[in-house]
Parts: C-alpha cells; sequence; structure tokens
C-alpha cells in the first residue's frame, strides 16, 4: 500500500517511539491517522498495518473492534459527531442530536446520499462546561444552538 | 485561547500562564520561570525530589486522589528494567474537560513536569496518552516536544546535567475505560483496553512490563510549582491532608460554566453562587455531582457546608474525583440524567467480566424502562439491587463508577422514579429547562 510522505513519516517516527520489540504499540496510532487519509480502515490497511507492526491480521481487527473512532465503513465527508452526555443533555443535547438528524434528513449512525454528512451520538467529548458541543470532524464547536448548527452545516455544504 | 472568563476568585498556579499571548511557545514560557524548577530538581537527589511531592501534599488529580509523592516512591529505583512515566491524558469522565486546557495552554508545564518526575524514579523516556479526539492537542504537544528537543530540554543531556529524556504522544481511539490505568497501559501496547488484574501495580509492572509513574496529566503539571517554590508552599494554598489547587469544571445549569482552578477546600456554595454566578433563570439548585459523572450525586441540602476536597466529600459519601462538576437546577428530571449515564457506562463497559458487563446492560435498559412510564415498583428495587451487587465484585473500578450514582440517584430522588411508573408522563417535561422530555 502507498501513504501519502506525510502519513509515512508519522508511522517511521511511530515505530521508533517504542522499546524495541514492542512495535506493535505503534498499532492504534497507525491505525486512525491511516484512516484519516483513507477514509475508513479497510482490508488491505489491516493487512499492512499488521505486516508492519509484526501480528497478524486477527491481532489488528481484534483492536479495531473494540475503538469506537476506528470503522470499517466511510463516513460522509463532514462526520458530526453530537455529544448527549450528561453536561450536554442539561443543555439540551439531545434536542440538538435530533435537529442535526432532521436537517441532515438521516438517523443516528447514517450518512447522506451524497456522502458529504454523517452523524453520530457521542459519549462525553471533554467539552463540558461549553455544553452543548459537537464535534465535525476533528473541530470542536461550543455553545451550539440550532442556529448555529444550521450556519455550520450550509456553511460546509457551500464550500464544496 | 481561553474558553471562558477567569474569576477574580481564582488561585492561579497551574493556569497562571492562560491567556498569555503565544502561552503554549517555549519562548513564553521560558520568560515565565520555565524549566528553571527541571534546573533546580536535577540538582537535588531523587529522594528530595520525591520527599518535596510529599510535602506539598499533592494528591492525584485524575479521579482516585492517591498521594503523588507515595505513588513516585513506589518505584524501585534499583530494578534493571528501563522506567517509565505515562501520561494520563484520556480525560473521558463526563463533566471532565480541564487537561485539554493544561494542555492547549501551557504544553511545556506538562513537558516540565514530566522531566521532574524523570529525575524522581531514574526514567528516561515517557509517552503522553492523549484521547483520539483530541487530535488538535496531539499537534499542540508534538509541536511543543519539538521545541523543547530544539532547546535542549529534551533528548541526550538536558542542558548538560547529564540526564536523557525522550516523551513521545501516543494516541487513543475512542474509549472511556482507556483511562484506566491498566487498560490505558494495555492500549499504549497496541491492544484492546481491557484491564489488567493488580498487583502488580504499574510502579512495579507497568508499561511494556518495566516500572511505570503513570499519573494524569493535571498531576504532572504541578510538580514545577513544587519543586520552583517548595511543597510547603503549594501544600499551603489548599487544606491540611490536601495541598494546592483543584482544576474545577462546572458544567450545566449554571449562568457561568466554565473551568476555574480554585483552592482546595473551596466552599461549595461559593463555587456555585459567586465563581459560577449562580444558577441559571434564576432557579434553585436540585443536584450536584462534584467529582464526573462516576461520583454518587448530592441534593442541595447535603451541599450545605460542603467544601470541594477529599475529606469533605467522603464525609458526604462522594468523591472530590475529577473536579468535573455537573449542577442541576430544580426543573431537572433526575430519572432521565440518571438513565443517562447508565447507557453511558453500558456503551463503555469492556465486557472483560460479567458483574460489570451484564449490570450496566441491566441497569440501562431498566432505566430506559422506567423513564418511560413503563416500569413497576419491583423495578425500583432492582435497580438498587443490581447496583449494590456490582459494587466491590467487577474487575476494575468501572463497575462502581456505574453503580455508585446509580445508588445514589434511587436512594435521594426515589419520589421521582416513583412519579415515572405506571405509564405516567414525565412530570417535568413542560417545564421547558434542561433534561425534559
Ligand atoms: C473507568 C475509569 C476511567 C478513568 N479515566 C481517567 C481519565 O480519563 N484520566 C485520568 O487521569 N484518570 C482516569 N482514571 C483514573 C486512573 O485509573 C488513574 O487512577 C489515574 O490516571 C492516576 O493518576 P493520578 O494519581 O495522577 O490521578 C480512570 C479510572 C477508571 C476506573
Ligand atoms: S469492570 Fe467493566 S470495564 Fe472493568 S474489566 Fe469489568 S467489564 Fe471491563
Ligand atoms: S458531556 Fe458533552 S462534552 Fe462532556
Amino acid at each position: 500500500m502507498t501513504f501519502s510522505p506525510q502519513l509515512e513519516a508519522r508511522f517511521a517516527k511511530l515505530l521508533e517511539s517504542y522499546p524495541a520489540g514492542r512495535e506493535r504499540a505503534a498499532m492504534i496510532p497507525m491505525l486512525l491517522y491511516a484512516q484519516d487519509e483513507l477514509g475508513a480502515v479497510t482490508d488491505e490497511l489491516v493487512a499492512e498495518v499488521a505486516r508492519r507492526v509484526g501480528v497478524t491480521p486477527l491481532q489488528v481487527n481484534e483492536v479495531v473492534s473494540y475503538y469506537t473512532m476506528l470503522h470499517r465503513q466511510p463516513r460522509g465527508k463532514y462526520h458530526v459527531q453530537v455529544c448527549t452526555n450528561i453536561s450536554c443533555l442539561l443543555r439540551d443535547g439531545d434536542q440538538l442530536l435530533e435537529h442535526t438528524c432532521k436537517k441532515l434528513g438521516i438517523g443516528n449512525h447514517g450518512v447522506t446520499e451524497d456522502g458529504e454528512f454523517s452523524v453520530e451520538e457521542v459519549e462525553c467529548m471533554g467539552a463540558c462546561s461549553w455544553a452543548p458541543a459537537i464535534q465535525i470532524n476533528y473541530d470542536f464547536h461550543h455553545d451550539v444552538t440550532p442556529e448555529k448548527l444550521d450556519r455550520l452545516l450550509d456553511g460546509l455544504r457551500k464550500k464544496r | 485561547m481561553l474558553y471562558n472568563e477567569p474569576s477574580p476568585l481564582e488561585t492561579k498556579v497551574l493556569t497562571r500562564r492562560f491567556g498569555m499571548e503565544r502561552s503554549a511557545a517555549i519562548e513564553t514560557y521560558l520568560a515565565t520561570d520555565g524549566y528553571r524548577a527541571f534546573q533546580k530538581a536535577a540538582g537535588m537527589t531523587p529522594d528530595e525530589v520525591i520527599n518535596e511531592v510529599k510535602a506539598s501534599n499533592l494528591r492525584g488529580r485524575g479521579g482516585a486522589g492517591f498521594p503523588t509523592g507515595m505513588k513516585w516512591s513506589f518505584v524501585p529505583r534499583t530494578s534493571p528494567k528501563p522506567k517509565y512515566i505515562v501520561v494520563n491524558g484520556d480525560e473521558g469522565e463526563p463533566g471532565t474537560c480541564k487537561d485539554r486546557l493544561l494542555i492547549e495552554s501551557d504544553p511545556h508545564q506538562l513537558i516540565e513536569g514530566v522531566l521532574i518526575a524523570g529525575l524522581a524514579v531514574d526514567a528516561h523516556k515517557g509517552w503522553i496518552y492523549i484521547r483520539g479526539e483530541y487530535r488538535y492537542l496531539i499537534d499542540i504537544m508534538d509541536r511543543a516536544i519539538a521545541e523543547a528537543y530544539a532547546g535542549g530540554w529534551l533528548g541526550k543531556n538536558i542542558q548538560g546535567t547529564g540526564f536523557d529524556f525522550d516523551l513521545y504522544t501516543h494516541t487513543g481511539a475512542g474509549s472511556y475505560e482507556c483511562g484506566e490505568e491498566s487498560a490505558l497501559l494495555e492500549s499504549l501496547e497496541g491492544k484492546r483496553g481491557v484491564p489488567r488484574i493488580r498487583p502488580p501495580f504499574p510502579a512495579v509492572a507497568g508499561a511494556f512490563q518495566s516500572p511505570t509513574v503513570l499519573n494524569n496529566v493535571e498531576t504532572f503539571c504541578a510538580a514545577p510549582s513544587i519543586i520552583l517554590n517548595g511543597g510547603a508552599a503549594f501544600a499551603a494554598l489548599g487544606i491540611p491532608k490536601a495541598g494546592g489547587t483543584k482544576m474545577t469544571c462546572l458544567s450545566g445549569h449554571i449562568n457561568k460554566p466554565g473551568v476555574y482552578e480554585l483552592r482546595l477546600g473551596f466552599p461549595v456554595k461559593q463555587m456555585i453562587e459567586e465563581v459560577g454566578g449562580g444558577i441559571r433563570n434564576g432557579k434553585k439548585l436540585k443536584a450536584f455531582i462534584p467529582g464526573g459523572s462516576s461520583c454518587p450525586v448530592l441534593t442541595a441540602a447535603e451541599c450545605e457546608g460542603a467544601t470541594m476536597d477529599y475529606d469533605s466529600m467522603a464525609q458526604r459519601k462522594t468523591m472530590l474525583g475529577s473536579g468535573g462538576v455537573i449542577v442541576m437546577d430544580e426543573d431537572t428530571c433526575m430519572v432521565k440524567a440518571c438513565m443517562r449515564l447508565m447507557k453511558f457506562y453500558a456503551h463503555e463497559s469492556c465486557g472483560w467480566c460479567i458483574p460489570c458487563r451484564e449490570g450496566t446492560t441491566w441497569l440501562n435498559k431498566i432505566m430506559t424502562r422506567v423513564h418511560a412510564g413503563g416500569g413497576t415498583e419491583a423495578d425500583i428495587g432492582l435497580l438498587g439491587d443490581i447496583a449494590k451487587n456490582m459494587l466491590g465484585r467487577t474487575f476494575c473500578p468501572l463497575g462502581d463508577a456505574a453503580a455508585m450514582p446509580m445508588i445514589s440517584f434511587v436512594e435521594k430522588f426515589r419520589q421521582e422514579f416513583e412519579d415515572h411508573l405506571h405509564g405516567r408522563p414525565c412530570p417535568f417535561e413542560h417545564s421547558g429547562v434542561g433534561v425534559t422530555a
């Protein structure tokens, strides 16, 4: 498999970051950083990471299935993650999730037909004091109201 | 960047560089006493460093509150194995958003804290484990680490002291359980976040089976001030048995939610009224979770006379935890709040041991039907029974973290659970504020 030069550099650095013989430690960062480039954890990626860190593909799959951020199916180009955990709930995070789904016409874990957006209800993301919070891909948005969310999504739609 | 206005009632020690221009840059750090604590510690013996931390009365800020100096002293320094430092930056406890700010605004303070721990236990390598959602913090941390290497504050023979240290970031990938120290170590090693049996504790067999100091971000960030100004000065900021300040995250129905650095022993009432600006919309306080969702909930009456420290919270059968203060007003549906927490623990249980895997699943299912009005009298008893049978019977503390709040919600707000039975609609449905519907 070929990756971008930046990702290759990152892999090389990762493989040196752990004690000798412990290359397996690089597995999760490699999977997450590669997923960012590929859009999903593909079978090919599983095999490639397994080869590079010296484990079997099964051992990689076992890890992939544990972590919620690692996913085998592609998500939307903009993955909208709405927190509904306690601090966000107290500030109507659940209504924000409902609003997001309605606005995009998809359910929780759904992807829009054009592949632009996907929605996921998530657990606390460390933004409790600025609730309700969402993340679009890795970008945090705080104190989100339905109006603010509409503006954000409309802005992203226009960008393409 | 600041996310909320600071409060004049704060005691700014760990946060003193917050809000400075380019506060994360090494030049800013060096211009404000940065790395002077490391140089001081490099001239001390490991025992002197550890004794200073002991004298500070610093207790772990990740949730369990274990005395940090004592933890560092457990590392067998004569072990032939390499020793490691691991920073817990998983920050997954609902209600908690403080480590994020410490890394974002002052990453060099964390690096210096790690170096001090390295000197104390003769470690020369470390990893900062940061939850996957905090990608931008990995970038900030990587930049700071690169600056530190370039400036000779990491790497070989740091500033001519003869001390070597290599530091790396490591990303998580979405798992609350990976904040638990032994699950974190498994995750660091490239495995599922299933905890380890203890003993041996990480101090003896931690990362890659080597002796390891593992602490929360905030705990390490306290080390530079402790060394620079002395343990006694840090201790004096707090109260006896609990030194220093605590990063406190106010969230929920409060006028000025935000993260504030408050001295330990800060009165709860004053914190809510003056630091947090009181309850939103002129409402009354109903309930209060002092330190993240795993801590038993307190009623407004129980907050009377309470102070933000380990003992005051223990007297009220709850915990200071991670400093995630969740404030709920009189219109909050406690059944719904509790239901959401049980959904969280059911989702995050790693599934390794049966009392937690089954217990959290059933608590979630029963809470869902009770909240929807489809529960029976017996369900309320069942919730308490299941939770009590989980206590102390799980492989790691996540089981307790689900059971303890569950028990407290039923005990303290039983009437609200009863009001939901027999198909009755939620009494808070039309209040229009907060946890309704
Ligand atoms: C389920 C669970 C989740 C935890 N999550 C975190 C976390 O996100 N961050 C953290 O520092 N400690 C967390 N802890 C506590 C750690 O196990 C450990 O006690 C702590 O990191 C030790 O550092 P300290 O002594 O500096 O607090 C968690 C514990 C449990 C049981
Ligand atoms: S208590 Fe829960 S999270 Fe901990 S080991 Fe058991 S199943 Fe896993
Ligand atoms: S509860 Fe939503 S970010 Fe913490």
